[in-house]
């Protein structure tokens, strides 16, 4: 069942939502405006969602589907609508940060993809499934991710980059196995919900200790 | 009678640049709600231009008198490189997509150079902010070439437009990446918004107005005949990459022709549009937020390539 | 008669041409001792004897031109010279007589000019100056002459002590001595590398002669430390960074003669040396030397432009668009090197070929823009790019020819510059197909970095003109600048018109290095289509033609011209420029060098160590203070100096000064080396 063949516009159809990942991810990674990054994150779910439902028409695995659903209701509705009001709670929704250099951060990044790729090369030689290809590009975003955490400084983008990074994550499970078991992912879904919850209310803490939501005063917590 | 194609198409790429700048203006103002001026301003300003007396700096050298003549025959000679309705071309093999960044670094350096001779704080500023957007938009459109190569098998613009019309319509993912970073280029290879305004006088933004401040009348006139060539050629070359679809085969009769010539000027009419479009819809950069924008075109045309490495091994999967 | 004696010449070039390259070469060495029968004579010593130079140069260059048309074999001598067993051994082959021809071409240029140049006053005496620059030459020819390591050794240290000479011919000035102790010392570094390089490749035979070392078989190990020596020991002649630091402080100090020989032509000698070991030598045996060569390559070339982008000396500007160009033909030797080991020769003959036409290039037009400073120099006593401006009236043939150095080392078609970048580019095109993977991934984006080079490359130009020859002059005294003399003109009419042609007919120097990639990779790149354009792989791949490019330029520029007087008119007023409703200005406050440094400087500040002073608003007199150092010295070479310099200080108890303890230290010596015979 796993070698079913997948027609070739389909093939084209899905190299196209991974390239629009891809891309995606390095818009977060250059955007300057918490509204605009939490605007690409929906976005990113939208291109995760159309993809799942590609893989599960055309693997047919309809249990895929479920999985398809999940990330809609979860990852372009709520979780975007979530932090919307967060951001508009705290005030914070244009906020502009001043990242570093960003052209440094692109090239950064590039050096990250050609490692993801060259990492992937052997895993989906491994995998047997039709879109092992893609391995390579949802490691990246992984990685993307995990490189926009870092360059960070506020600590409603680093929650954004923390959900960018499961979207990855679950992008690979996609492509390398046709997703991961239903209970392991509702759980995972489970998680990220009441972590964002989580991290909302420690926002406010944040914003309450020191009036801002940079994470640099945070600094100031460790013992001397 | 290839050489009469050849004539043929740099008479036409000559006559229609200017209108076809018009038309971007024209679209322009629809979309920002002013009234339009006529298709043909662009046209009239040249010929009011020509029929002027030249106010030529005391201090003006030879080098700056030259200056736009060069820089009408590079971008004339461009023209002649770039197959927009033909294939069959004598001089199309003179250079390939590579090549044609070299002649238009040729008309850059010639313009700066000619905006440095007069010795004014105008002319060099856009001197040097033109070179600056010139070295950063070169390893950009390298990268774009360097995705059609790995498509196509060749930066030969002919052969390229040949092989596309031989493998019709797959749509790779790089593709529209190095689409996304042409366009990107083009507008700030072109002195468009968001990198400069065509349409400024405003000392601290301008840079190809400023590069032109001391031309007047008949210089004025092929200077601004040689950019809006530029940007038709530009057009033209987004067209043979991206939407080769309809250009006369080597060898093909009248009416394949006429057919080529129909769909150019619609391809064109689009272009224009959506170039408006997109100057509209977005606002002048600061200039140190340049690199920023043309980093961002390299990095997209070098993801498609990636991307192609990747992906495109084995399309059969 | 006449085409008897030309046949008979002919075959004698083509049946001897060794014999006669060395004959041509010995021809130097004759001319540097006559040198000295009138040593301060300007009039015998330049008018003279330099255009006889420049003819010697010329034959060379037809000596080593006929042997690369004619496909002559390599042909090896063995003189009787030298040590007892160990005689000289000199080869003419494909390489060395593409760079001989080099040697020719740009000489003849640079000795013509040179004769118009020098004059007293000088620094050193004229005789004394043509001995070491004819020295100089013939030592350069014998570095590409030599087959084995003990003449090459010889020629390679008479080169640098010669060019030493020359570097300080105004010794008086310290800055001068100072900077040509810099050279002297990093020329001996590098002579070390090479010496201990030849040591690991004679690999146990103790032959010294390239033969042996061609068919000595080294373990990989060592193949790779002999590698890695020669990249070091080359690297360091040729401005590679980061063993670079001499050269921006060497070329500003030599006479501009000197400065365009070497860095027209000496720094080609350590091109040829790395060629002549890594692919003769050594075999090209591993892809990883291509990718390390190909990256000193590429960041030696982004390096030296955006350096070359922020000087304000006009030869140190000169010096650092070196080190790019160098970086540029390390880039093509590197990424030549990565497909002969990956088996693709058809792709490494093309970057081999995209170097060596550079090399050739670069020695062009470089050293047209050397002699250029210099004319600039002589006529109105400045180097400084905020001293100058406007000289394109005062100096119209200079700054014409100039024009054309600088249009070719912009790298922009229709001239010889572009055509070894875009060969280059064209090699990198194929890359994604080398079978390693990551490799095959980021080399591509070399070419990115190649085209940010070549496009910074332009900047640097447009600046380096720009500022000295357009605008307004910046100080009074160049109104008096004067023309260069007829002499000077001739050498700087040679060089571009190199310049030109090589761009329009580019197949001449392809066909040129076809015998060399033919003997280094094994083949040559595509024969070219036509006489009209090149076409390095296949046609339909891409193609370039220098001379539809030319001419179609030319002709519209004609018929535009025509087109605008007849049907227009060509009505000229002059006035006074647009002065922005300001009309205080005066030509102090045009745009400065550094100004048009500016966008670099903050694009790329971390590449330099900056130190600025900027004047508060209400200072009087302001004064902008910048100052720019090279990281390198920071963190590679001063630690290097004071770890030397405590060494030096550890053991200079040594030297107490009592003469008995220095027998003592020469008896103990002697006794140890007794012991160790016995030993054995």
């Amino acid at each position: 069942m796993l070698s079913l063949h997948l027609s070739q516009l389909d093939v084209q159809l899905l190299k196209l939502l991974a390239a629009a990942m891809l891309l995606l991810s390095f818009a977060m990674l250059s955007a300057r405006r918490t509204q605009q990054l939490i605007t690409l994150f929906a976005w990113q779910g939208a291109v995760l969602f159309l993809s799942t439902v590609l893989v599960a028409h055309e693997a047919g695995l309809p249990e895929l589907y479920f999985s398809a659903a999940l990330t809609l209701i979860l990852k372009v509705i709520t979780l975007p609508l979530i932090l919307h009001l967060l951001i508009r709670r705290l005030g914070a929704q244009w906020d502009n940060e001043q990242l570093v250099n960003i052209p440094v951060t692109m090239l950064a990044g590039l050096v990250l993809v050609i490692f993801a790729f060259g990492l992937a090369q052997p895993i989906s030689l491994l995998a047997t499934t039709v879109t092992r290809h893609i391995i390579g590009i949802a490691l990246a975003v992984i990685l993307l991710s995990f490189l926009m955490m870092i360059t960070r400084r506020k600590a409603v983008t680093q929650v954004i980059g923390f959900l960018a990074m499961e979207n990855g994550l679950f992008f690979a499970a996609t492509s390398a196995t046709y997703g991961m078991p239903m209970v392991i992912e509702l759980g995972i879904a489970l998680d990220l919900l009441v972590a964002v919850f989580i991290l909302g209310i420690f926002f406010f803490q944040i914003r309450e200790q020191f009036d801002s939501l940079d994470l640099h005063h945070l600094e100031s917590l460790r013992e001397e | 009678m290839a050489f009469v194609w050849q004539f043929a198409e740099v008479i036409l790429a000559i006559a229609l640049a200017p209108l076809f700048v018009g038309w971007i203006a024209q679209c322009r103002a629809w979309m920002q709600s002013r009234s339009a001026p006529p298709l043909t301003q662009q046209y009239r300003m040249l010929r009011k231009l020509f029929s002027k007396d030249v106010a030529l700096a005391q201090n003006a050298s030879p080098l700056f008198r030259a200056a736009p003549y060069v820089l009408f025959a590079t971008m004339v000679l461009a023209a002649a490189i770039i197959p927009s309705v033909v294939t069959d071309l004598p001089f199309a093999r003179a250079a390939d997509a590579i090549a044609l960044i070299g002649l238009f670094a040729t008309a850059r350096v010639f313009q700066s150079l000619a905006a440095m001779d007069i010795g004014t704080s105008f002319g060099s500023l856009g001197a040097r902010r033109e070179m600056m957007v010139g070295f950063l938009a070169e390893p950009a459109i390298l990268m774009v070439f360097f995705n059609a190569f790995l498509l196509f098998g060749t930066t030969d613009l002919t052969s390229l437009v040949d092989n596309h019309a031989s493998h019709p319509s797959v749509i790779d993912p790089s593709v529209i990446f190095a689409a996304i970073a042409f366009v990107m280029v083009l507008l700030a290879e072109n002195a468009r918004i968001p990198i400069d305004n065509p349409a400024t006088h405003l000392e601290l933004t301008m840079i190809h107005e400023a590069m032109v401040l001391e031309y007047s009348a008949r210089h004025l006139a092929l200077v601004e005949w040689a950019s809006s060539l530029k940007l038709f050629n530009y057009a033209c070359i987004g067209i043979a990459l991206f939407l080769p679809w309809g250009i006369a085969m080597h060898g093909e009769h009248m009416g394949a022709v006429l057919l080529a010539l129909a769909a150019l000027i619609v391809k064109l009419a689009l272009c224009g549009a959506g170039l408006a479009m997109i100057e509209t819809l977005s606002a002048k950069l600061r200039i140190f937020r340049a690199p920023e924008f043309l980093a961002m075109a390299f990095l997209v045309a070098v993801l498609g390539l990636l991307v192609h490495l990747l992906l495109g091994a084995n399309p059969n999967a | 008669m006449n085409a008897q004696h030309v046949a008979d010449f002919l075959n004698t070039v083509l049946i001897h041409p060794l014999g006669l390259t060395l004959a041509v070469a010995a021809c130097w060495p004759v001319i540097a001792l006559a040198c000295l029968l009138r040593p301060h004579s300007i009039r015998y010593v330049a008018r003279f004897l330099f255009p006889a130079g420049a003819l010697v140069c010329v034959a060379m260059f037809l000596c080593a031109g006929t042997f690369l048309i004619s496909g002559h074999a390599p042909e090896a001598m063995i003189l009787p010279l030298g040590l007892p067993d160990l005689p000289f051994h000199v080869r003419l082959d494909a390489l060395s007589a593409f760079f001989l021809m080099i040697l020719g071409l740009s000489g003849a240029g640079i000795s013509t000019f040179a004769a118009g140049y020098f004059r007293s006053g000088e620094g050193t005496a004229p005789g004394l100056l043509g001995l070491h620059y004819h020295v100089f030459l013939a030592s350069m020819a014998v570095v590409m002459l030599a087959d084995d390591a003990y003449l090459f050794m010889v020629a390679w240290e008479t080169m640098a002590l010669t060019s030493y000479f020359l570097v300080t011919s105004q010794h008086r000035i310290p800055e001068i001595r100072q900077a040509g102790f810099l050279y002297l010392l990093m020329a001996h570094l590098g002579a070390v590398c090479i010496l201990l390089c030849f040591g690991v490749m004679q690999g146990g035979s103790w032959q010294f002669t390239f033969s042996a070392m061609r068919s000595a078989s080294l373990t990989p190990f060592w193949a790779t430390v002999a590698f890695t020596l020669a990249l070091l020991g080359f690297g360091a002649k040729a401005g590679l960074v980061p063993v670079h630091v001499w050269l921006p402080e060497a070329h500003p100090a030599a006479p501009s003669p000197v400065s365009a020989m070497m860095s027209g032509i000496m720094l080609k000698t350590a091109i040829y040396g790395l060629l002549r070991i890594t692919f003769d030598l050594l075999h090209v045996r591993f892809w990883q030397w291509g990718v390390a060569v190909l990256a000193l390559g590429l960041f030696s070339g982004v390096f030296g432009a955006i350096f070359a982008a922020v000087q304000t000396d006009m030869k140190r500007l000169l010096a650092y668009s070196s080190i790019e160009n160098v970086g540029l033909i390390f880039t093509g030797i590197g990424l030549s090197i990565l497909f002969a080991a990956s088996h693709m020769p058809l792709f490494a003959a093309l970057a081999l070929a995209a170097a060596l036409i550079h090399a050739l290039n670069h020695s062009l037009f470089k050293s047209l823009l050397f002699l250029a400073t210099g004319s600039v120099m002589h006529a109105t006593r400045q180097r400084s790019l905020g001293k100058l401006g406007g000289l394109i009236r005062f100096m119209p043939w200079v700054a014409a020819l100039a024009l054309i150095g600088t249009l070719a080392s912009a790298g922009l078609p229709p001239l010889n510059g572009f055509v070894s970048e875009w060969l280059l580019l064209q090699a990198f095109l194929f890359t994604p197909q080398l079978p390693h993977a990551f490799v095959n991934m980021l080399v591509p984006l070399g070419a990115a970095a190649l085209s940010l080079t070549v496009a910074l490359a332009a900047y640097v130009m447009v600046k380096f003109y720009g500022v000295i020859f357009l605008g307004q002059p910046r100080e009074a005294s160049l109104h008096e600048a004067h023309h260069s003399n007829w002499l000077e003109r001739i050498g700087l009419g040679w060089l571009a018109a190199g310049c030109v042609v090589i761009g329009v007919q580019p197949q001449l120097a392809l066909h040129a290095t076809g015998q060399a990639t033919g003997m280094l990779v094994g083949r040559a790149v595509a024969p070219e289509p036509s006489i009209w354009r090149i076409a390095p792989v296949a046609p339909e791949q891409a193609s370039y033609s220098g001379w539809i490019f030319m001419a179609v330029i030319l002709c519209v520029v004609a018929i535009t011209f025509l087109a605008v007087r007849l049907l227009a008119h060509g009505r000229v007023r002059r006035t006074a420029p647009w002065d922005c409703g300001y009309p205080w200005q005066n030509s102090r406050m045009q745009d400065t060098a550094e100004g048009f440094g500016q966008p670099i400087r903050h694009m790329f500040g971390a590449f330099f160590l900056m130190e600025r002073t900027l004047p508060s608003p209400a200072d009087l007199t302001p004064r902008y203070r910048i100052h720019i150092e090279d990281r390198f010295w920071r963190v590679f070479y001063k630690p290097l100096a004071s770890g030397v310099q405590r060494l030096a200080d550890a053991v200079a108890f040594l030297q107490g000064g009592r003469l008995s303890f220095y027998l003592l230290s020469s008896f103990l010596t002697l006794l140890g080396l007794l012991v160790f015979l016995l030993w054995h």
